[in-house]
């Protein structure tokens, strides 16, 4: 990569490899496919909004690892009953 | 005497099992240790041309299995060095001719014999696999410092682990220091941190291996190839010594020195 991109502050080829390596062994690790979280994560949306009020929009559900073990995390914020719905 | 049992295997094909295999090989024979190199890539032979010992085969491994000939005369003796052996794999056959069970019966049988038993195994993980981790007490998994080799490589990790084998060690091949240093390639340390499995060797990118594999002669034969050096610390590892690992390119020559500078602040 040249100088100039990384004037630019362009990710180099060896960061960006890193990067796609990292998000393709967490799915491969787990198991679970993009697509496949993206389900999860309108289902969990369903279910949870006949309890409690939530932010659909800035639901995520991501796989995280430490070492060679993974973790589904689903962070949910809470909406406000009066203010949001 | 009892030999070590080592597996080379990799996920995705030609990331060099083969030359690993037969320089490391080489190598712990130079060192003076009784070594012998079982070729279980069935129907795709390398081991014996990289070897420079393709003239000198008579019986294979099959021969072997199918009891053909005794464990004994499938063995070439390099003339190089004083004590390793190559054991051919069968060119016309398919991987279904040699099972888990052959290949533990065969490293048994050679095991009081040897210090080492090196296995270069066939690339994919069907039915070849198994054969070439069946017998293995250590495994080495060689990958390139590219995404989709060290993808193929974490699989290996996790079946490696299912099987209830012990977790692989690592040996990342033709790393070029320049490419890294310039952000165009995987570091080593890269792929060790995405991996999580133990290090056993860096070997750099060197046009000698291409030479040396024309020739039939293995590069560690050559004094003065980096690759070459590269592979005596490997076996030098295997023996028990310390030899020291560069994890990372950044730190070396003028650019990492300045780098260093300029991340401490100008200080050090
Ligand atoms: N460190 C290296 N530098 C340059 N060429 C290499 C290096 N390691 C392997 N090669 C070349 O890469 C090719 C594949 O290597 P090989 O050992 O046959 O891989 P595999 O057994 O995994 O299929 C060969 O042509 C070999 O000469
Ligand atoms: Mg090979």
């Amino acid at each position: 990569m040249n100088w100039l991109d990384r004037l630019r502050g362009q990710p180099s080829p060896r960061e960006t490899a890193k990067q796609r390596l990292q998000v393709i062994l967490v799915h491969d690790r787990s198991d679970l496919s993009p697509g496949l979280l993206e389900v999860i994560k309108d289902e969990i949306i369903a279910v949870l909004s006949r309890h409690v009020p939530i932010i659909a929009e800035e639901v995520r559900v991501t796989v995280t690892q430490d070492a060679r073990e993974c973790r589904l995390v689903a962070d949910i914020p809470l909406g406000n009953r009066h203010s949001r719905s | 005497m009892s030999a070590q049992v080592i597996t080379v295997t990799s996920g995705k094909g030609g990331v060099g099992k083969t030359t690993v295999t037969a320089n490391v090989g080489m190598a712990l024979a130079m060192a003076g240790k009784k070594v012998v190199c079982i070729d279980a890539d069935i129907g795709l032979r390398n081991l014996d041309v990289v070897l420079g010992l393709e003239n000198r085969i008579v019986y294979d491994i099959v021969h072997v299995v199918e009891g053909r000939c005794r464990t004994r005369q499938a063995l070439i003796r390099d003339k190089r060095v004083p004590d390793l052996y190559l054991m051919p794999a069968a060119q016309s056959r398919d991987k279904s001719a040699v099972k888990p069970e052959d290949m533990v019966r065969i490293c048994e049988e050679l095991r009081p014999e040897f210090d080492y038993i090196l296995i270069d195994s066939a690339a994919g993980i069907e039915e070849g696999f198994r054969t070439a981790l069946a017998p293995a007490d250590l495994i080495l998994l060689v990958t390139n410092p590219e995404v989709a080799a060290v993808r193929d490589a974490d699989r290996v990790v996790g079946l490696v682990e299912a099987m209830g084998k012990p977790t692989p060690k690592l040996i990342v091949n033709r790393l070029k220091p320049d490419m890294v240093r310039r952000g165009d390639m995987l570091d080593t340390s890269d792929v060790l941190e995405i991996l999580a499995i133990e290090l056993l060797g860096v070997i750099p990118e060197d046009e000698q291996v291409i030479v040396a594999t024309n020739r039939g002669t293995p590069v560690v034969l050559e004094e003065r190839s980096p690759a070459g050096q590269a592979f005596r610390a490997i076996a030098r590892r295997l023996m028990g010594e310390a030899v020291p690992l560069f994890l990372s390119e950044d730190g070396q020559g003028v650019l990492g020195w300045l780098r260093r500078l300029v991340r401490s602040g100008g200080g050090r």
